[in-house]
C-alpha cells in the first residue's frame, strides 16, 4: 500500500466515521457503533501492555471495573460532576495498574504466571465489590439520570463522538509508542527481556510504566461505560467476560500494531452480531463464539489480521533487498 | 578500568567459577579463553550483574559494581554480548541497534540514524531493514556486537563473537574488533578462535574448571605446559615435549 493510498483511506474512514450518525437510522446501530468503538479503545490500552510489551493480562477488567465504580461511587456518593469522573477513573486505573504491575513484575512474573495473576487480582476484585457497601455490594450502582452534557450523559450520538475521540487519541498514542524510546525499549523488552537489560534498558521499570497507562487507559473506558448505561454490578465491571473481550480484541485484529485493536474490534463485534443473529439469543453463546474465534485466531492467524496485510506485503517485496 | 577480585559462583554444588581475577587496563584488548565448560561466560555474567557473585568483587570505572543490576551496570558503560545470540527477532536490524542507542539518546530518529551509522561500520549496511530473525549466525554475531556498540560503552565483553564463522567471516571481524578499541572502547573477549586471539590480544587469562591458570601475552600463554593440558589432557604437555624432542 502506498503512503498516498493510506492516507486516503484513512481519510475516508475519518470522513465516514463523522458522518456516521447522519444516516444511523436507528439506535441499534448507533449503540452497536459505541460498543465497538469503545471496545477498539480498550483494546488498545490492553496492547499498549500486552502488544507492545508482550505482557498478556487475562485480567483488564481489573482496571475496567475500578474506572466504572470510581466515576459511579464518586458521582452518586459525593456528587462529583462526572467529567472529573474521566481523569479520576483513569487515575484509578492507573493506580490499580500500577500496584498489580509492582506485585507482579517485582517477583519476576511473566507469561501464562502474568496472565493468571491478573485473572485472579480481577476476581479478587469482583469478589470484594460483591462484598462491601460502597460499590453497592450485589446489587450494584445506579448513576442518576439527568440528560445533557454536562452531566456527561449526552446521549447516543453524544457517546459516539466522545467514544470516537478516544478511539482517535488512542491511535494517536499507540503512533506516539511506535516512534518512541519508550516504545522501541517495550518491544525489545517484549522479544528478549535479558538482552534488553543488557543494553541498559530497566525491564522492570518499563513494565510497571506499560500496565500503569494501560490500566488508566481502561479505567477512561469502564467510566464512559458507566456513563452510558448508568449501571454497574461486580461481574459487569469485574467479571471475566469484560477481561475477555478485551484481549480478544487486539489478537484478532493484530498484536503490537497500531490499527489492530481497531479492526479486531470491528470485526468481532460485527461477526458476534452476525451470529447472535443466526443462533438467536440463548446466553452465554457469545461467549462460546469469543471462545471459538480465540482458537481459531491462535491457530491459524497469530499475527492477527493485520498481520496478515503485513504478510501479504512482506511477500511483494523480495527478500534481502 | 574492571578488575575482578577473587570472583565464586556457585550452582548448587558445582563451583562454576572459584577465586577468579582478572584486570582489564583501559584501552587494551584483553581475551579470556579456556575449555568448554570452564566458566568463561559464567564469569561474564557475574561481572555484567546476570549473576550474582557468591563472593568476590567487581570494581568497574573506580567503583564497586558487585551486585548490581544488569541494566545499571550497562548504563555506567560496561555491556556485554551474548555468546547465544538473542536478536530481538521481530524488529529489523536498525530497530535492534537503536535499542542500543537510546541508551545514551532518548530522540527516537537520532537513535535509528546512529544504529545505521554502526551498521555501516560493521558492514551491516546493506541488512538494515531485514527482520532480525532473518539473518544467518554471522549475521546475528554481528548484530550483538552492533547492538552493544550502539551503546557508546566504556568496555565491551564480547562472549565468543566468532564461534560459528567460517575463517573468511573471521578475517573479516578480527579488523572490526581492533577499530572498536581504537575508536575509544576497551575490550575484553572470550574467544575459542586462536588464531583470532593471538593477532588481536595484548593479555590473556586461561580459565580451567572455574580457576584462572596462566596470564600473559599470547605467546607465554601458549607455551605454558598447565595451558596446553588443560585443552589436550593431564600428560600432553610433557608428550608434545617428548615428540618435538
Amino acid at each position: 500500500m502506498s503512503a498516498w493510498l493510506q492516507r486516503a483511506l484513512l481519510g475516508a474512514s475519518l470522513l465516514a466515521a463523522l458522518a456516521f450518525p447522519l444516516v444511523a437510522e436507528s439506535g441499534f446501530w448507533i449503540k452497536f457503533a459505541f460498543t465497538t468503538l469503545l471496545f477498539a479503545y480498550l483494546g488498545q490500552a490492553w496492547n499498549i501492555l500486552g502488544g507492545y510489551g508482550g505482557q498478556f493480562s487475562f485480567g483488564h477488567a481489573l482496571f475496567f471495573g475500578t474506572g466504572a465504580y470510581a466515576a459511579a461511587i464518586a458521582q452518586t456518593a459525593f456528587g462529583l460532576n462526572p467529567w472529573l469522573g474521566l481523569p479520576l477513573g483513569a487515575l484509578a486505573g492507573g493506580a490499580v495498574g500500577w500496584a498489580a504491575g509492582y506485585l507482579s513484575f517485582r517477583y519476576g512474573l511473566r507469561g501464562s504466571y502474568f496472565a493468571l495473576v491478573t485473572l485472579a487480582f480481577a476476581e479478587v476484585f469482583r469478589i470484594l465489590a460483591n462484598a462491601v457497601p460502597f460499590t453497592g455490594a450485589g446489587v450494584g450502582l445506579f448513576v442518576p439520570l439527568q440528560p445533557g452534557w454536562a452531566q456527561l450523559q449526552p446521549g447516543p450520538i453524544g457517546f459516539y463522538y466522545i467514544v470516537l475521540a478516544l478511539v482517535f487519541a488512542s491511535l494517536w498514542f499507540a503512533w506516539r509508542i511506535e516512534n518512541s524510546r519508550f516504545g522501541a525499549q517495550l518491544m525489545a523488552v517484549r522479544e528478549n527481556e535479558a538482552a534488553a537489560a543488557a543494553l541498559g534498558v530497566d525491564a522492570y521499570a518499563l513494565k510497571v510504566r506499560a500496565i500503569a497507562l494501560s490500566g488508566a487507559m481502561t479505567g477512561v473506558g469502564g467510566v464512559l461505560y458507566v456513563q452510558f448505561y448508568l449501571y454497574i454490578d461486580p461481574s459487569l465491571a469485574y467479571g471475566p467476560g469484560i477481561s475477555v473481550e478485551i484481549l480478544l480484541v487486539p489478537i484478532i485484529g493484530g498484536l503490537g500494531t497500531i490499527f489492530g485493536p481497531l479492526i479486531g474490534s470491528i470485526v468481532l463485534h460485527a461477526a458476534s452480531e452476525l451470529a447472535r443473529r443466526i443462533m438467536g439469543d440463548a446466553p452465554g453463546i457469545h461467549l462460546v463464539f469469543y471462545g471459538v474465534l480465540l482458537v481459531v485466531m491462535v491457530r491459524f492467524l497469530p499475527d492477527g489480521l493485520a498481520g496478515l496485510l503485513r504478510r501479504k506485503r512482506k511477500a511483494e517485496v523480495p527478500r534481502n533487498a | 578500568m574492571l578488575e575482578a577480585r577473587n570472583v565464586t559462583k556457585r550452582f548448587g554444588g558445582l563451583v562454576a567459577v572459584s577465586n577468579a581475577s582478572l584486570e582489564v587496563a583501559a584501552g587494551s584488548i584483553v581475551a579470556l579463553i579456556g575449555p568448554n565448560g570452564a566458566g568463561k561466560t559464567t564469569l561474564f555474567a557475574a561481572m555484567t550483574g546476570f549473576h550474582k557473585p557468591d563472593s568476590g568483587s567487581v570494581t568497574f570505572d573506580g567503583a564497586d559494581i558487585t551486585g548490581l543490576q544488569p541494566h545499571e551496570i550497562a548504563r555506567r558503560g560496561l555491556v556485554r554480548t551474548f555468546q547465544i545470540v538473542q536478536p530481538f527477532g521481530a524488529l529489523s536490524v536498525r530497530e535492534n541497534i537503536a535499542v542500543g542507542a537510546h541508551l545514551r539518546e532518548p530522540n527516537r530518529a537520532a537513535a535509528l540514524a546512529r544504529a545505521g551509522e554502526i551498521a555501516i561500520r560493521l558492514g551491516m549496511g546493506n541488512m538494515l531493514d531485514q527482520p532480525a530473525a532473518t539473518l544467518t549466525v554471522a549475521g546475528r554475531k554481528r548484530l550483538e556486537v552492533a547492538r552493544a556498540l550502539a551503546t557508546s560503552p566504556k568496555l565491551i565483553l564480547l562472549d565468543e563473537v566468532m564461534a560459528g564463522l567460517n575463517p573468511t567471516e573471521i578475517d573479516e571481524i578480527v579488523p572490526i574488533i581492533r577499530a572498536v578499541r581504537d575508536a575509544g572502547t576497551t575490550v575484553l573477549l572470550i574467544e575459542h578462535v586462536m588464531r583470532a586471539v593471538m593477532r588481536l590480544s595484548e593479555r590473556v587469562y586461561v580459565l580451567n574448571q572455574g580457576r584462572m591458570i596462566a596470564e600473559g601475552t599470547p605467546q607465554e600463554v601458549a607455551a605454558r605446559p598447565e595451558v596446553v593440558e588443560a585443552y589436550l589432557g593431564h600428560g600432553a604437555a610433557q608428550r608434545i615435549a617428548s615428540v618435538s624432542a
